[in-house]
């Protein structure tokens, strides 16, 4: 590890004896989940409870004529068979926009869909049963007549004054365009080598494995709502829910316990767990609703699908003068709720060109509506399109001029001295480490051996290629995010963290928990600060009913902004138990410590008292405490980041492979990260995040797109048409890390959850571009198929 | 995802089995690893009214050489094949083929009485024992049937079978002196079905084949015993003769356009598997270059 900048001063209330950060410890939470005693939502069995189903449009665009339920609901089960129009009774209709994308617009969706579907998959009715397999058998009962309409499918003929309107009050499909213009860009062309492309990225999926799956509990005798939710935001899901169905948000708890994966799949509110709400209201009853595998295809929001045109300036000396880019992404028919299908593009335009100097740059970019699923933000929303954008210009501005890849990156990347500083998109960088993380990289993979393998290679007709891609990540996210944009989705976390009668410590906090060990890192270091072993540190998170306010878990904040708020509220319990135990012991808070669960001489190390005999005085013998003293043995502290809208972090990875030239396959063979977050909580639970997210970064490049046919039907909606990354076909992944704190914080800690996902597809379409230098053959297109590269190859 | 109600009968016997199919005629399915009936059936792409499962039938199960044929029951599992000592000595082409069948978990279930009987034209299976020339011994009502491979497999999940039959065997011939097996499909996922691929059986004497039979599959509605092989038999294998085979499987193939390949790559991608096949089986790697650019 190569600490950049260690944090100032002498130690910090980290840097203390046993303490648990920037180690390996277990998570607290893995053997309950290996003993199968996770509790999943579709593991919930409510008294009462029943079941729903959605009947969904077969047609991409269709007016609903007629639904004829009655056989379906004379079926034995059948509790009820509920439609759009039904259930807009229950529960309003929705508008996914923010202030502050300007111009951003879509339609008023609901629920489940009145007279129209806009996608293959929407839902148009409800079959409410005692089963899912009785719903299902119903619903094949059910009789609905469509008029199909034309599909708007192709992104690129959306805006034509020819193509059909989705949304005839909106006039036409754009939802949201953006353009920016910084330095000038005609001025820098003109003394430039300039290289052009188009890079075309698939659509795909996040693909959890547990899929999206809500129990809603109307309970009418308390006026109250429990929704029991696999959701990375709960407080945002109660916000909505409660804004829809005219209730106040005390009038609505969300439980979130374990969660198998999101990837950002789940932090959206989509119409069918709106639905699932609505119809326990509207039945009075526990509703479950766990989306099957098609259901999931063809429902959860789908990201990337950009079309983006790329342009580069470079001069002989390998200085990039220009960035350009003119993006077209499509979204579906409408804008997600509540974050919006325009932050990605938005992402695009912040972040093309960012890790280099280059003060020239020009982008517009636009959002277009179309009939297929609903698009929005997936893990890294925003850039993996920008990094391979940037990355693959740069790679073509260094053949253009004959440069090495490392040798022009290292050229034009920001200086490690050169902060704090902005983008010309206005970004601002804190502290970045990008030719540290170069360094590191060239020697992690060293680079001139294998320089000289593949050309050893080459020789024998073996084609081996190195991709190389620098990034930077949005992490720690202000309220810049949502919040000025009017969401009511909160940037600030709290932690309450309390001394318990046997002085163990019980832990809230608002971020919530998915898989990337949240709850780990929590516990490392709320014990780590106040000084108690982590088996005495217990983590509730997930329930608007007993965890403070906060926003959750997702735009990597967890451990930056959730564990700052751990960390201040431990120190503020540690004070109150050490003025506490000065006042017993007659001493001063100075003079005492707390290590290893007792109180302990600061000087000479030597035990005072165990904290649970503190806990007991405290909470039984009040009486034989000095007068005047109430003790707080409960604390709670917020934090949001207030200096940076976000804390960048940087990283560069690489990707070594062979293609096949005779069959387009691609063999990974090695891929390296060295990635920058700051202060390191847990080096293997960063690692496992960046690896992971590598895998779907590498999973984009080669293998995952929802494949839609012209009519706007998802032809692949299954798991054995749609490729995931599998583990046979996965390198290994080496990682580094350059650690550059950020002191927005007392933690330090900056995001490290979408690092992995930022850039390995553009190291890899790097690295394939480099293995077919020998064919002359540039490929922009991901993913990477045999198909397309076979076809570049003119092999076919 | 839920399957529609059906009933369920385990089979005593053969015998017993075969009745249960009388009775219920093309409204009961036969179970046998379910790997490719569960699935359709939790689709609901099937909706069969009974199962009739054969998996407690022992003797359906089993590798025995009897002579100069090796007999597999149809309740081998794919695992089993993998594993079998009289497999790797008298038919290594089935266990090399197997290996890419699918993953463990699926190996464990899947029968080969089930791949052929679902006669997936991209399966493995089918296309060795078509490059075997191996006999699928069938019972019925009437009793039993012997039918070639070659004759077995008639479209898409289509066979000889009629849906009061039970395939109870594959009869393979064992291999004899000089005779050489290939095995080789590409496909972008390990255990995915190949995009296409390629079962070849050959008999090698004096750096020529005096026999090769080429079993393609993923080319067409059905595995495919190419023809153009007939071009290399008792030939000498030069380029321009491989180049003429290649053009010749071209011609003769028809394959299918799907989300993984045009019918164009498919054609291409049998004629590097026909090159990459015939110099390894004959040991000459300068072969595989065949036309390239
Ligand atoms: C994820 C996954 C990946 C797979 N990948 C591959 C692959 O790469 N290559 C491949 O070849 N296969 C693959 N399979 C399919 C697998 O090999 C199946 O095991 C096989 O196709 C069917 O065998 P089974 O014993 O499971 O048959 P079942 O599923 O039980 O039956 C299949 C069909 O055959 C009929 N049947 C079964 N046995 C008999 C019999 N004795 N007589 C008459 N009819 C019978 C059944 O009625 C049914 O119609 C995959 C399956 C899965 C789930």
């Amino acid at each position: 590890m190569t600490v950049t900048r260690p944090l100032a001063g002498t130690l910090s209330v980290l840097d203390r004896p046993n303490s648990y950060i920037g180690k390996t410890v277990p998570r607290p939470n893995l053997d309950r989940l290996l003993q199968g005693r996770g509790q999943y939502v579709s593991d919930l069995e409510l008294p009462r409870m029943a079941h729903v189903v959605f009947l969904r449009s077969p047609y991409a665009h269709a007016k609903i004529v007629a639904i004829d339920a009655d056989v379906a609901k004379r079926m034995s089960g059948v509790i009820a068979i509920v439609t759009g129009r039904e259930l807009e009774a229950v529960i309003t209709p929705w508008v996914g926009v923010l202030s502050h994308l300007k111009g951003l617009k879509s339609a008023p969706q609901h629920a489940i869909a009145v007279d129209r579907a806009c996608w293959q998959g929407e839902a148009v009715a409800a079959i409410v049963a005692t089963s899912r397999a009785a719903a299902e058998d119903a619903m094949e009962h059910i009789s609905a007549d469509y008029e199909e309409l034309e599909a708007i499918t192709d992104m690129r003929t959306a805006l034509d004054p020819a193509t059909h309107v989705i949304h005839p009050s909106l006039g036409d499909n754009l939802a949201f365009e953006r353009t920016l213009n910084a330095g000038d860009v005609d001025r820098a062309l003109l003394g430039s080598e300039v290289v052009e492309a188009d890079f075309v990225f698939g659509r795909h999926t996040g693909v959890t494995l547990e899929p999206r799956a809500v129990v809603a509990d109307w309970n009418a005798a308390e006026a109250r709502l429990t929704i029991y939710q696999g959701t990375q935001a709960p407080h945002m899901v109660q916000n909505i829910a409660a804004l829809h169905l005219g209730l106040r948000e005390a009038q609505v708890r969300v439980i979130c316990k374990d969660v198998g994966g999101s990837f950002g799949i789940k932090v959206h509110i989509y119409a069918d767990e709106m639905a699932t709400y609505a119809l326990s209201k509207l039945l009075r009853r526990p509703i479950k609703f766990v989306a099957d595998r098609v259901e999931s295809f063809n429902t959860d929001i789908h990201a990337r699908d950009h079309r983006c045109r790329g342009r580069i300036g470079v001069r002989p000396d390998g200085t990039i003068t220009v960035f350009e880019i003119d993006d077209l992404t499509g979204i579906g028919p409408y804008s997600m709720y509540p974050r919006t299908s325009a932050i990605e593009a938005n992402q695009v335009v912040n972040l093309v060109g960012g890790p280099y100097v280059t003060p020239n740059y020009r982008a517009r970019a636009r959002v277009v509506f179309q009939n297929k699923n609903v698009m929005c933000q997936y893990r890294a929303v925003g850039h993996p399109i920008a990094c391979s954008v940037t990355e693959g210009l740069v790679d073509l501005a260094a053949a253009k001029i004959g440069m090495d890849p490392v040798e022009i990156r290292r050229r034009n990347l920001i200086a490690d001295d050169a902060y704090p500083c902005a983008s010309p998109s206005g970004m601002k960088f804190e502290q970045l480490s990008h030719h540290a993380s170069l360094a590191k990289l060239l020697q992690m993979m060293d680079y001139d051996a294998l320089r000289a393998e593949q050309a050893a290679l080459r020789a024998r007709n073996v084609h081996r290629g190195i991709g190389i891609a620098s990034f930077i990540e949005v992490t720690n996210p202000s309220a810049a995010f949502y919040g000025v944009g009017g969401a009511k989705i909160s940037s600030q976390d709290g932690v309450a963290v309390r001394l318990d009668a046997q002085g163990s410590v019980i832990c809230q906090t608002s971020i919530t928990e998915q898989g990337q060990g949240s709850e780990s890192s929590t516990a490392q270091i709320v014990g780590s600060v106040l000084g108690v072993s982590m088996d005495r540190v217990r983590v509730t998170l997930g329930d608007t009913d007993n965890t403070p306010y906060g926003g959750g878990t997702w735009a990597s904040r967890g451990a930056g902004i959730g564990g700052e708020a751990a960390l201040q509220a431990a120190k503020a319990l540690r004070q109150n138990i050490l003025d506490l135990a000065a006042a017993i012991l007659q001493s001063t808070p100075a003079e005492l410590d707390i290590v290893n669960n007792s109180i302990i001489n600061a000087g000479d190390g030597a035990p005072r008292m165990e904290l649970n005999e503190l806990a007991r005085i405290v909470y039984f013998r009040p009486d034989t405490l000095p007068p005047g003293i109430q003790p707080e043995l409960m604390a709670t502290r917020h934090f949001v980041p207030r200096q940076y809208p976000f804390a960048f972090t940087n990283g560069i990875q690489a990707s070594w492979l062979e293609v096949d030239p005779e069959t387009g396959l691609v063999t990974l063979l090695k891929h390296w990260v060295v990635e920058d977050c700051g202060t390191i909580i847990n080096p293997q639970l960063v690692d496992e995040q960046i690896r992971g997210g590598v895998v779907q970064g590498l999973g984009a490049a080669l293998f995952e797109k929802c494949v839609y046919d012209e009519r706007g039907q998802l032809t692949n909606a299954n798991m054995a048409d749609y490729l995931v990354p599998m583990s046979g076909e996965m390198p290994d992944i080496d990682i580094g890390h350059v650690v550059s704190p950020t002191r927005e914080s007392e933690l330090g800690a900056k995001g490290a959850g979408e690092a992995g996902t930022a850039g390995a597809a553009a190291a890899v379409a790097n690295a394939v571009n480099d293995a077919l230098r020998p064919f002359g053959t540039i490929i922009t297109e991901i993913p990477l198929t045999p198909q397309v590269i076979l076809t570049a190859l003119g092999r076919i | 995802m839920k399957a529609a109600a059906f009933a369920y009968a385990r089979a005593t016997s053969v015998v017993n089995a075969l009745e249960l199919l009388a009775a219920h005629g093309d409204k009961a399915k036969v179970l046998s690893g379910g790997q490719s009936l569960m699935p359709a059936m939790n689709l609901r792409l099937l909706s069969p009214d009974i199962l009739v499962d054969i998996g407690g039938l022992a003797e359906l199960r089993g590798i025995a050489v009897r002579g100069d044929v090796l007999v597999v029951g149809a309740l081998t599992r794919h695992v089993d094949l993998l594993g079998s000592p009289e497999i790797a000595l008298h038919a290594p082409l089935l266990r090399d083929a197997v290996a890419h069948v699918a993953h463990p978990a699926i190996r464990n279930r899947g029968t080969i009485g089930g791949s052929l009987a679902h006669a997936d034209p991209a399966s493995e299976l089918p296309a060795c024992v078509l490059a075997l020339d191996a006999t699928i011994v069938v019972r019925g009502p009437a009793g039993e049937r012997r039918i070639a491979a070659t004759e077995f497999f008639k479209g898409i999940y289509e066979t000889a079978l009629s849906p009061d039959e039970l395939l109870v065997a594959v009869e393979v011939p064992v291999a004899g002196q000089g005779v050489a097996f290939f095995f080789q499909e590409y496909a972008r996922r390990h255990g995915d079905y190949a995009i296409v691929g390629l079962a070849a059986c050959a008999v090698v004497a004096a750096g020529s084949f005096s026999d090769l039979r080429l079993g393609f599959f993923a080319v067409g509605d059905r595995p495919v015993l190419a023809a153009a092989a007939g071009k290399l038999i008792n030939a000498s294998v030069t380029p321009a003769l491989l180049a003429e085979a290649t053009a010749a499987l071209a011609d003769e193939l028809d394959p299918q356009e799907d989300q993984q390949a045009t019918a164009a790559m498919r054609r291409h991608l049998a004629a590097v598997l026909l090159r990459r096949c015939a110099a390894a089986l004959l040991a000459r790697p300068e072969l595989e270059k065949g036309a390239t650019r």
